[in-house]
């Protein structure tokens, strides 16, 4: 006997929107039995995970805090991901874009200037589209692998911030702590909310989703990136270029990406430290895909994810849930959630060797 | 296998039904085919043709009837049953791997684990004795239709066959290449292996099959035995009505000359490709230019050409409406009024997963569709549903999936959007492959429409019929070279059949003959 994944002919509409629903149910039959097998009360784990981390205030800015970079930069790599350009770098284009804020930040020049929050998201866009524009030049030039790239270059990236800050960026009053000078008020997104970290970098994060949605369902452009995505071949055939492709789905990943650091300095952190963000360029990968690549199903997969490390967090705390349960736990839920969706696009046939004899018998 | 004779049907159907969501392809189907018979199953596309096949093949699952093999009932799990059972099937699209070898592909379906050397030894055996050349080492990318069509008779007929399913397989071939299949075939069921003969060229039909099954919208119309029957009265069983004709006036011949290629050399990057030696020709504005020739004969390498997908360096080489375009890409020589319909309609000429609003936009774009870079979607979908009433392309509408409509439909819908850009050049290849004779007239007829409203127009196909139908003057390719062009009415069929082996007279006499010198008079 062999399984095997056809594509359905037909795929129910019904399905699609109903899988997220399934997956959700399937990882909470799993919840229960993982946390009654740890000895927990699972109904205690599922409020800390789902429940505790969002029932304040404080609680909910947390949520769009965390949910607001993973969204940004997922919309960013969902318009290179339709094209089938793969920029899993956008860590790397992310701190590119906090080093090149915090370098407009500490420079005394723009000290004072109304416009030093401005600059600093103009600088950040540009050094994450920077960033990018290394890989999408080498393939374009040398059909060099983006992927390999645009990885490696996240490490180079992570190394240059490092130098950064234990070098000529370090505080001078920081007793020798790897960080840099704190970031001047004018230099920090507005609180949005008081007595929460919720600062105005989640309206661009907004402001994002629509644009990228405008661009990916409404513009010229974008329908040439799905069509080099959908066929080459026809793309080649209505003289589309494709290296143009690769340079746009670069450069909005890195420009998203670039978005996100200064939204991480310029926000929560307020300086520039060894280690910028906790993975979100990485996480929005898998954001951009459990949102199908569709900006509104990206702003739903981001907020589920960030719930999910929230809730981590405080199942670790208020449960003693060890660590890697919880990270069980979250790898549940994304693998029902990417099986479901599997299904609903192909179906599983079951096929029974048929023995060679067996029509004729009947003869 | 003689003891199997008691029950003489080979396979029966009765009652088959199978319906979509949308439609109904089969409704009440019976069907018998003997022994060593060769059955055609007619009928226009949308007929229900392709989904009976598909069922007895075991692609499909039918949802009512039975079918009965030797006259036992079966249920046909899946191809792999139905190749054990001893049926193979020649699909309309081949169901090859276009990155494996012609070994490869034919040692994937072989039971057991055949080493390639062998396998290539079989097929060079199977090859020589049902006169298929192929070359086993070939990649199956490289070929063209005609020879992946011989892959896949070769690899049916690698197994123990008895019911060979054929599925519109005539229409890439030539007339001698078609008369070769035609012995074939009849050395197959001579050798007392059923055939099951989908097609819808009455005159094949008449000539090759001793019953044919008529389908029309889903249900058969009749069973006849074509030798007694004229083509006009199997004509009216398939489509209900008298057979339509392309009405083909003479051509002026004076218009200015749009398309002109001078003395175009290209040497292929495809191992397995032609080079292109020297191709010089002259279409004018107001006639239309056809190009015969076996596939994989150069065709594919020129079109690409033509087309823009892939440049020439010589700058020279190639002239639309007196401007050299060797260089320029395929979205510039559109803006110059070069449109292009290529052969293959999934996935170059048009996507499978989009609408066709999205489709019409890949190429219709310049009408009006992006305004400041954004798309007017109202426009889009006027302009697809406009292609859709005018071409008479039957789906559920604008929004329809293009992988959703049948070949003939699709090629409707992509020759309108063509059309409905009025181009100054039109290049078609291979424009009614696999389509029925209704939409195959009217996709002729819009061609020579688009000619009397001055179009340059050059058809490239390997349907002699089609070309001496609408086309003015043909030229003939082979071996990566194109003869000179005749009028269609000082030549025929026997003449341009003999020309497609290369032997065209001025290779042996050497001077330019007078009519190539005049259509290569220089812009």
């Amino acid at each position: 006997m062999q399984l095997r994944l056809e594509p359905r002919a037909l795929q129910s509409r019904a399905m699609r929107y109903a899988s997220p629903l399934i997956a959700a149910a399937l990882t909470l039959v799993m919840g229960f039995i993982l946390f009654a097998a740890l000895g927990k009360n699972p109904p205690a784990a599922f409020y800390a995970f789902f429940i505790a981390p969002i029932n304040s205030v404080g609680g909910l800015a947390e949520l769009f805090l965390k949910a607001s970079p993973l969204v940004l930069i997922a919309l960013g790599l969902a318009v290179g991901f339709r094209s089938n350009i793969w920029n899993i770098g956008a860590e790397g284009q992310l701190t590119l874009g906090a080093i090149a804020a915090g370098w407009v930040a500490l420079d005394p020049a723009f000290a004072d200037s109304p416009l030093l929050l401005a600059a600093m998201i103009v600088a950040g866009i540009l050094g994450g589209m920077a960033w990018a524009a290394i890989p999408a030049f080498l393939r374009t030039r040398f059909n060099a692998n983006e992927i390999l790239v645009s990885l490696m270059l996240t490490y180079v990236a992570q190394l240059l911030v490092n130098w950064l800050v234990f070098g000529p960026w370090r505080d001078p009053q920081g007793f020798n702590t790897p960080q840099s000078a704190l970031f001047a008020d004018g230099a920090l997104f507005p609180i949005l909310i008081a007595n929460t970290r919720l600062n105005a970098s989640v309206l661009l994060t907004l402001a994002a989703v629509v644009v990228s949605w405008v661009f990916l369902e409404k513009s010229f452009l974008g329908y040439k990136t799905r069509v080099v995505g959908l066929s080459s071949a026809a793309a080649r055939y209505a003289g589309f270029s494709e290296k143009r492709t690769v340079w746009v789905g670069m450069l909005a990943g890195g420009a998203a990406a670039g978005l996100a650091g200064v939204g991480e300095v310029a926000g929560p952190l307020g300086q520039l430290l060894p280690t910028i963000s906790p993975g979100y360029g990485f996480t929005a990968i898998i954001v951009a895909f459990v949102g199908r690549l569709d900006p509104v199903g990206i702003v739903f997969a981001g907020l589920l994810m960030s719930l999910l490390y929230l809730g981590g967090d405080s199942a670790q705390i208020s449960m003693g849930l060890p660590a890697a349960a919880a990270a069980l736990f979250q790898g549940a839920l994304l693998f029902f959630l990417l099986g479901a969706d599997v299904l609903v696009n192909f179906r599983v046939r079951v096929i029974r060797a048929v023995p060679l004899d067996q029509p004729r018998a009947a003869l | 296998m003689a003891a199997r004779n008691d029950n003489p049907a080979r396979l029966e159907l009765r009652g088959i039904c199978k319906s979509y969501p949308a439609v109904v392809a089969n409704d009440g189907i019976d069907l018998r085919v003997m022994p060593g018979e060769i059955h055609a199953v007619l009928g226009e596309n949308g007929a229900g043709k392709s989904t009976l096949m598909k069922i007895i093949y075991g692609v499909v699952k039918p949802d009512a009837g039975e079918i009965l093999w030797h006259g036992a009932r079966i249920d046909v799990a899946s191809p792999a049953h139905a190749r054990e059972l001893g049926i193979g099937m020649v699909f309309q699209h081949f169901s090859l791997f276009e990155t494996l070898t012609v070994a490869e592909n034919v040692a994937l379906v072989l039971p057991g684990n055949p080493g390639l050397d062998d396998v290539a030894a079989r097929i060079g055996g199977v090859s020589e004795r049902y006169g298929l050349t192929v070359d086993p080492r070939a990649l199956v990318h490289s070929l063209s239709i005609g020879e992946r069509q011989r892959v896949e008779i070769i690899r049916c007929l690698l197994q123990d066959l008895q019911l060979l399913i054929m599925d519109e397989p005539t229409s890439v071939l030539t007339p001698q290449a078609a008369t070769r299949l035609f012995e074939t075939l009849r050395q197959v069921a001579g050798e007392g292996c059923s055939v099951l003969y989908i097609s819808h060229k009455l005159d094949e039909i008449k000539a090759l099959c001793h019953r044919a099954t008529v389908l029309r919208a889903a249900k058969v119309t009749g069973t006849c035995e074509p030798q007694r029957e004229t083509a006009a009265s199997m004509a009216r069983l398939m489509i209900g009505r008298d057979l339509p004709k392309c009405n083909h006036p003479e051509a002026a011949g004076d218009g200015e000359e749009r398309l002109v290629v001078n003395g175009l050399s290209l040497v292929c990057d495809d191992p397995f490709g032609t080079d292109l030696a020297d191709i010089r020709l002259a279409v004018r504005s107001g006639e239309i230019l056809g190009i015969a020739g076996i596939s994989g004969n150069g065709q594919q390498e020129l079109l690409a050409a033509l087309s823009g997908e892939r440049s020439t360096p010589d700058d020279d080489a190639i002239h639309v409406c007196g401007i050299a375009v060797a260089r320029l890409g395929a979205a510039a020589r559109r803006r110059l009024g070069l449109c292009f319909i290529p052969e293959e309609r999934l996935g170059r000429a048009a996507i499978p997963s989009m609408s066709l609003a999205d489709n019409a936009l890949l190429t219709a774009h310049a009408q009006r569709m992006v305004a400041l870079g954004m798309l007017r979607s109202d426009a889009i979908t006027d302009f697809a549903r406009r292609c859709i009433d005018d071409f008479d392309v039957k789906c559920a509408g604008p929004h329809a999936e293009a992988k959703s409509l049948s070949g003939g439909n699709l090629q409707k819908f992509i020759v309108g959007r063509e059309v409905m850009q009025h181009p100054k050049v039109l290049v078609v290849s291979q424009p009614t492959w696999g389509v029925d004779v209704g939409a195959a007239v009217s996709i002729r007829q819009s061609l020579i429409e688009l000619r009397n409203a001055g179009a340059a127009v050059l058809v490239v196909s390997e349907d002699l019929e089609e070309l001496f139908e609408i086309c003015d003057r043909i030229a003939v390719m082979a071996n990566g070279r194109l003869s000179h062009a005749k009028r269609v009415t000082e030549t025929d069929v026997e003449e341009i059949g003999v020309w497609m082996s290369g032997l065209w007279p001025d290779q042996v006499a050497g001077p330019v003959s007078a009519p190539l010198v005049e259509s290569l008079h220089a812009t």
